[in-house]
Parts: structure tokens; sequence; C-alpha cells
């Protein structure tokens, strides 16, 4: 094979697959976006019908609402734990495969767990009736957001955690050391090395976090069902409806809308983490 | 390790004041697979005085022990000699599993080659192009590949999960960073003494990529295993649905059976989890991290 055309060889089986599988069929849902169900040119009024779907609004501020809570809270969580576990000593190994072990628990596994926990009758009532506060109705009031948040920060706080351990990991020894010479205390190195150090780490992390979110409609879908109690219908929910329903065009402008949105915020995050 | 000192009562105490959240969240972490154990010990007699207040709708909340009354294999018996359909569904997951597994590596992995050692012309276009569908939510790609899959009449059979799963980008971007890092002097010296960029690949590019290659196989088949968004929109025939599907279906009259059922799931991506879990991290590491 000659060297010049080794790459394209190499490349090309996968490249055409996800041409043929994605990528075109992408192309294609974007033209539908525009078109009507009938055939012919539509405009935007499938995107306008898209934004005024009673649905779709409760979806998408959902699922803005479940994002703006726990990628923050997620992300410190386990800056917190990263700055904790690091250098901990000979248990470091052993505790970081504790804490990634939800990643390898599919969640079908834990399914009926979360019912038993969180059922009226389940165990955080029966914990918390034990410290005599009143039992909460997890999955049929808006306390279900909880169950959501928790199932995220369970899932994903074990990954996160490892990535910052190796953004941490990536600072040199000297730099505190010579820190300390010049009389910088744990606080001080703390925040004029450690943190600007794992910064640049943030930025991608916050987009794993960002994009690990829809993959609690697992989760949420298990314990609830197609239509959960209503402030945990997530866009995920909404698309898995509107595809059992066959609703082609208002899926279409609902797609290249998702990935719009979702482009324009990694690229968002990038630009601001640049300035 | 450089920083370690003489200790001292109040860096022992430190530590302690340390350890104590990790080792906290570490047991929120592990706590599920220790339930499902005690769970799928527990006899149905057992199993129903705890769980009655959720079951019969009785006074009082669920409780559990962490060490069954009456241990018993009642529940694996059952589950090993009583019913095939669990077993047919693991297959089911096996078989989507292995399918995306097999496709990538014959067709992900060399891409990943031919990405990270050759600037060939649209190289950096292609790459720009796996990174724009890796940031994409299913959700988004659901209705493309479903119509694409109709127009193949694929719907509704394991090729449907199987074949966008092969080229899905993530893996195939994880491989490339590893990748990248073999030392470009290594297979020039390869090239002089007349390998040709075949041989280059086999026996240069995959021994030193093989971290990479393990863990992006690791996390895909964590992923795979677990799916749950792609076969509940590609597929109708139940006998072809995978455990993910099959498993919430059991529910808490069985709960025993249920316990037993997840855990015999869970076997297999533990094990994989724990003889892998080095080029896990390592994996994890570089997929955030510029290498």
């Amino acid at each position: 094979m000659k060297k010049k055309y080794a790459g394209i060889v190499f490349v090309l089986p996968h490249l055409l697959g996800v041409l043929l599988f994605l990528f075109l069929p992408f192309l294609d849902v974007v033209r539908r976006s525009f078109a009507q169900a009938a055939g012919g040119f539509a405009g935007l009024s499938n995107y306008g019908e898209v934004l005024h779907n009673e649905a779709f609004r409760l979806a998408a501020g959902n699922t803005i609402r479940f994002t703006a809570v726990c990628l923050p809270l997620l992300m410190l969580l386990s800056l917190l734990l990263a700055l904790a576990l690091y250098g901990i000593g000979s248990g470091e190994a052993a505790l970081k495969n504790s804490l990634l072990i939800p990643m390898a628990i599919p969640a079908a596994c834990v399914a009926l767990l979360w019912q038993l926990l969180f059922d009226n009758h389940g165990m955080i009532n029966g914990m918390l009736s034990a410290f005599g506060v009143a039992p909460v109705s997890w999955m049929s009031t808006d306390a279900s957001f909880y169950v959501l948040v928790g199932s995220y920060l369970w899932k994903n706080a074990g990954y996160v955690t490892v990535l910052w351990v190796a953004a941490l990991d990536g600072i040199p020894g000297e730099v505190y050391e010579a820190a300390r010479m010049d009389g910088a205390g744990k606080m001080a190195s703390l925040f004029f090395i450690t943190l600007p150090c794992i910064r640049p780490a943030a930025f991608t992390i916050g987009v794993i976090s960002f994009l690990n979110t829809f993959k609690v409609f697992r989760e949420a879908y298990l314990v609830a069902g197609s239509y959960p109690q209503e402030r945990i219908y997530l866009i995920s929910h909404l698309f898995n409806n509107w595809f059992l329903s066959l609703s082609v065009d208002k899926m279409a402008a609902g797609a290249v809308l998702l990935s719009v949105v979702t482009g324009a915020a990694v690229y968002a995050l990038q630009r601001a983490w640049e300035e | 390790m450089m920083r370690r000192k003489k200790r001292t009562a109040g860096s022992v105490l430190f530590s302690i004041l340390r350890c104590a959240p990790v080792a906290a969240a570490a047991c929120v972490a592990v706590g599920p697979v220790v339930f499902l154990v005690t769970g799928s010990l527990m006899g149905r007699g057992e199993l129903g005085e705890y769980l009655a207040p959720v079951l019969f709708g009785t006074e009082g909340f669920v409780t559990w022990r962490f060490l069954p009354m009456y241990p018993t294999f009642q529940n694996i018996v059952e589950l090993l000699c009583d019913s095939p359909e669990f077993f047919y569904m693991f297959w089911n997951t096996m078989r989507i599993t292995a399918g995306i597994l097999v496709g990538q590596l014959l067709c992900g992995m060399p891409a990943a080659w031919g990405l990270a050692r050759y600037p060939f012309r649209g190289n950096r276009a292609v790459y720009g192009l796996y990174i724009l569908l890796m940031l994409m939510p299913f959700q988004a790609l659901m209705l493309p590949e479903y119509l694409v899959l109709e127009k193949l009449s694929l719907n509704n059979t394991l090729w449907a999960v199987i074949l966008p799963g092969i080229f899905s980008t993530f893996p195939v971007f994880l491989m490339y960073r590893f990748f990248t890092e073999v030392p470009e002097e290594i297979l020039e010296a390869a090239r002089i003494d007349g390998a040709g960029e075949g041989r280059v690949f086999l026996y240069i590019g995959l021994p030193l990529g093989r971290t990479g290659i393990v863990s992006a196989l690791l996390l895909q088949f964590l992923e795979c295993f677990g799916m749950i968004e792609q076969p509940l929109a590609f597929l109708k025939d139940q006998t072809l649905f995978p455990l993910a599907l099959y498993l919430p279906e059991i529910g808490a009259e069985r709960a025993g059976f249920a316990f037993a059922a997840s855990l015999v799931a869970l076997a297999v991506p533990l094990l994989l989890f724990f003889a892998g879990s080095e080029y896990l991290e390592q994996g994890i590491a570089a997929s955030a991290l510029k290498g």
C-alpha cells in the first residue's frame, strides 16, 4: 500500500458508514424540517409549530432547568471529591474504582431498587421518618426532580472525579514546591496554582458532563415510563413520544433545533473559556 | 511520590477528615451492588416481609437487612433453571454488544489510525465531522437513523441497533488520541526496513496504541450493554429485546427473581470493569485531557 493513499484507505470504510448512517440522513432531516408532510416547501412553519407546542415548551424548560442545576453541582461535587482523593495514599486506586462502579451498572439493573427507594413507603421515606421528617411523594410531585438529580449525580460523580484527578495529575509537583518555598499556604496553592491549572480541563469535563445529562433518560424512563411526573418530562421523553406517534415533521424540526442548540452551547462554552 | 511527610497527630486527623467524604461517596456508589447481592439471596417470605409496605400498601416503610436472615439460592436456581426468556434476552444483548464491538475493531480502529497518522487531504474536515457527531445526543440522530434504517428495511432487526452503533464516533476519537502519541520515528524506521503501511499499522500501531483500543472498547461495551434508547426506538418485536428492556418488566412482586436477574446481568460488565479498570481509567483521562 502506498503511503499517499494509505490514510484514505484506513479511514474510508468507517467514514462511508458514518456518512450513510448518520451524516446524510441528518442532512435529509434538515431538508424535511423545511418541508410539509405532504410535500412542498413549508418554510419555518414546522419550527413555529414545535416552538409553540405545549409539550415542547414543558420539556425544553425542564431540560434546561435540569442541566442548569446538575452541571455545576456535579462538577463542584466531583472536584471536591477529586481534591480529597488526590494523593490520598494507598487507598486511592481502590476508592477511585469504587466511585467508578456506577458506570458499569446498567440502568435496568437498578430500576427496581430505585422504585423501592423512592416509593411513598420506600426506604428513603423510612429514613426520613426516623429523623421525624414527613414522607415525601417522590414520584408524583415536583420532588421527582431531585430523584433525577440524585440519579445523575450517582451515575456520573465517579467518572467526573476521575477526570479531575487526571487533571490534577498533570500539574508538576515542582510548582507546588516552589510556591511553598515562597511561603504559600495550602489555600493559596489551591487558589493560585491548582484551580488555574485545571481550568482548561474544566471545559472538556463540562462538555462530557453535559452530554451525559441526556442519558439520565434511561433511569427516568425505567422508573417512571413514557409519561413521568410533569417536572421530569424531558426532551428525551418528548422525542420518544413523537417518535412513537410518527410525527415526522415535528421531529425533524425538533432534531435540528436540538442539534443546533447543543452545538451552540458547546461553542459558546468554548469561546467563554478561551477568553 | 515526593510529598510523603512524617505523620503527626494533626496530619492523621486531617487525612481522616479527608478520607471520610470520599469513603462515604464510595459507599453510595457501591451500595446498589450490595443490595442486589443480598436481595437475590433472600427467599420469597423474607423479601415479602421487608417489601410489604410497597407490595401490599401496609403501614410503615420498606426495610432492609444487609445479611439475609435465611439465605437461599432459590432465586438463582429459578433464574438459571426455569426462565429461558432471561437467557434469550441475555443472548440478544450479547449479540448487539459483540456486533458493535467487532465492527468498531474492523472499521473504527483503522479509521482512528488513518486520521491520526496520515495528513491526507480532507483529514481535518473528517475529524471535525467526527467531533461534531460525537457531540450530538442520540435524540437528535434518532429520526435520521430511523429513516435510513427504514429505507434499508433493517428496522426491527438487531442490525438496526448494531450498524449505527458501529459508526458512533466516540471510540474513534478516543483511539485517535492514543494513536497520535506513537512516535513517528518508529514508523519511519519500520518503513525504511521495508514494511508496508498495513504492516506498520498491525505490528507497531496496534501494540503501541493498545491502551487506547482496550479502553475505547471497554467504554463502548459498558455503553452498549445498558442501551435503552436505541432498542426502544428501532425494535418492535419483543423477542429481539435486549436484557435492559426486559429486566424492568419483572416487577416488584417477583423482587427476589428480579434481583437475581439483575445481578447476573450486572456480573458481565462488572467483571470486565475490574479486569480492565486500569485501561478504563487511562481512557477516561485521555478523553478529556490533551495528550
